[in-house]
């Protein structure tokens, strides 16, 4: 488990105050400006060699991000840096206690990120629901401003950065980077094809970084310690910290802040109080919000949190939010679920995504029920095929994978659900 | 795809212009985006006239909203249509926003859903004839740590039970606001309900980045 020395939200509990001087006192701002006078360069080689990857779900290089973003900004196409703080995957509530319990972190976080890829603004897209936790945030960022530590000459780094919060109105589908642009400019929150990338065209068609809340949280702590450091925790290529979620059939359901990594036994036992009625009672665990495929529990006593140990078990990482489900889970019931929240939050931009999700959801109602032919359920495996890869964002395969998780490792379940229905029937 | 009811001719004002204090608080708001980008703040305004019309979004505030901005009329249904916090017809005084996805499904929505209805006689989508709540459904609203929880106007209540529902609900109906918002547990936040399993020392003194 990691040490607490090694920490860097020690407050994510909110137990200690959250105003600026006790921010400070944990060791927010503490001489930034010497950070920002290392140079624009050494900033991104220090991200880079750090190996941190996106925390928001897909897991791409942040260094690398960064690097993508023009050298100098062009005359009229000023750079923007966008914080995605539209948390809405379903188990998942990380973004929710930093913000609302270290808000600047993410502050301090927003001007090196700013420095790094020539941004002078930065947008921080909220979810529309965390309205408390958008007033905390304010907060926050008024009082920076009052310190000196946002504006002008920032921290008196000589840079200059203004920060505003945009409120999202509830809409999952702009979480995705394109359709959080679209919905900052005032549109409806579609994704956009890619290329143009947001590095090449973002907000108002300039060049734009979006990052996730928790990547953005971690660089000052990062920079401050070391790339070596950071490096040094976890596993080759999964480097670092990680806030975890842990939800659903646990003792004590949680966040918690350890190494990458980690077990997903340790999680659930150390931390979260084990599994309701004991590690036998297991059905399965989504290890990484709702959009990766469940696990059954064979899979889960050994395997690592981690984004290759778990790509490499067929699920995914995500955003690190374990949902655990024990023996009493109607686990086609659960994935059902899932797959209305698909359809209620796809765009309707794409036909194989609008189409799509409600096809999938009115198969599984039937599933749920075993009022389908079992040839059926290849034919289902086979749809979230057709959709999966066929759309502008990936809202399209989050539909799909639950459904090929779930005939993957519990199909004798279905085919059990079938036989009953036709017993019944018969 | 979600879509939602919208308000019926009659319920619909003739008119909408924004309060003395909402136009300051919009001058803040425009002052967010680039000068020539003043279609960013459609969202922003929109939600500030709902607040203003009593929680729901008649089309009159879209109509001036379209022509404050210099946006065509359409654009600002396109927005107000797709983003679900929207209400485009009357809400209660109280809007009980439950949420049902997976986490709080696991742990007990279906107890807090039924308390809900139970307490306030009505189902989803429905609400109160004394226009104090709307019972609305809603996908995972990112407490899922603290399951089952629900959103009432602006604030959570998390850690749910079915009693703990009825009583936020009976006291709401009273006119006062419950005691405590967030967790009804004994918990403050997402920590673990029995005790830290981290950061013990920190939280004994000392400690920080």
């Amino acid at each position: 488990m990691l040490a607490d020395k090694d920490r860097i939200f020690t407050n994510i509990y909110g137990f200690q105050e959250k105003s600026r001087k006790a921010c400070m006192a944990r060791g927010d701002w503490d001489k930034t400006a010497d950070i920002i006078k290392k140079g624009r360069d050494w900033i991104i080689s220090e991200v880079k060699d750090s190996r941190l990857r996106g925390r928001g779900g897909a897991g791409f290089s942040t260094g690398m991000k960064w690097s993508f973003m023009p050298k100098e900004a062009a005359p009229g196409r000023p750079h923007f840096l966008a914080i995605n703080a539209d948390e809405g995957e379903p188990g998942t509530c990380k973004d929710r206690e930093i913000i609302r319990n270290e808000p600047h972190k993410l502050i301090e976080g927003a001007l090196l990120a700013g420095f790094a890829i020539g941004a002078h603004t930065a947008y921080i897209y909220i979810r529309g629901e965390f309205y408390r936790e958008a007033e905390v945030l304010q907060t926050a960022i008024d009082e920076a401003y009052e310190a000196g530590l946002l504006g002008k000459n920032a921290a008196q780094s000589g840079w200059d950065l203004d920060i505003y919060i945009h409120r999202g109105m509830g809409a999952y589908v702009c979480g995705e980077e394109s359709a959080l642009i679209q919905s900052i400019e005032g549109k409806k929150g579609q994704p956009r094809l890619k290329p143009p990338f947001p590095a090449n065209c973002g907000i108002y068609g300039c060049p734009t970084t979006v990052n996730n809340v928790e990547s953005i949280a971690v660089v000052p702590a990062i920079l401050r310690r070391g790339a070596s450091w950071w490096a040094g925790i976890g596993r080759e290529n999964n480097t670092g910290i990680k806030i975890y979620a842990i939800s659903g059939h646990v003792n004590t359901p949680c966040i918690v802040e350890d190494a990458m990594s980690v077990p997903l036994k340790d999680l659930i036992e150390k931390h979260a109080g084990g599994v309701r009625g004991g590690w036998d009672n297991l059905l399965g665990v989504i290890p990484g919000g709702c959009s990766v495929p469940v696990m059954p529990k064979s899979t889960c006593a050994d395997i690592l949190m981690d984004y290759d140990s778990l790509r490499d078990a067929g699920s995914g990482l995500g955003t690190a939010a374990v949902i655990v489900m024990d023996k009493s889970t109607d686990i086609i019931k659960a994935i059902t679920r899932l797959s209305r929240f698909y359809m209620h939050e796809s765009c309707g931009q794409c036909t194989p995504c609008r189409e799509g999700t409600g096809w999938l959801w009115r198969m599984m109602e039937r599933m749920v029920e075993g009022n389908i032919a079992i040839e059926e359920i290849d034919i289902l495996e086979e749809v979230t095929r057709q959709i999966e890869g066929n759309t502008i964002c990936a809202l399209g395969d989050a539909a799909a994978w639950p459904i090929q998780g779930l005939i993957q490792n519990f199909r004798p379940e279905i085919e059990r659900r079938i036989a009953k229905f036709n017993n019944r029937a018969a | 795809m979600s879509s939602r009811p919208v308000a019926q001719d009659l319920e619909q004002p003739e008119s909408f212009t924004f309060s003395a204090e909402n136009e300051k608080a919009i001058a803040g708001i425009l002052a967010k985006y680039p000068e020539d980008k003043k279609v960013s703040a459609v969202m922003p305004l929109l939600d500030l006239a709902q607040r203003q019309h009593d929680g729901w979004l008649p089309q009159a505030a879209m109509d001036y909203i379209a022509e404050r901005l210099g946006m065509a009329p359409i654009r600002v249904y396109e927005v107000a249509t797709f983003y679900t916090m929207y209400n485009l017809s009357p809400v209660g005084r109280y809007h009980v926003q439950v949420c049902t996805n997976i986490c709080c499904w696991l742990t007990g929505s279906d107890e807090v859903a039924h308390a809900c209805k139970d307490t306030l006689g009505i189902g989803f989508g429905e609400s109160t004839k004394d226009g104090l709540f709307t019972l609305t459904e809603v996908e995972c609203l990112g407490a899922c740590v603290n399951a089952p929880m629900m959103q009432i106007n602006d604030d959570y209540y998390e850690d749910l039970t079915a009693g703990d529902t009825k009583a936020i609900l009976d006291v709401l109906r009273t006119g006062k606001m419950p005691a405590t918002t967030g967790p009804q547990s004994a918990r403050k936040g997402c920590e673990p309900a029995n005790g830290l399993t981290t950061l013990q020392d920190i939280h004994a003194g000392g400690g920080g980045s």
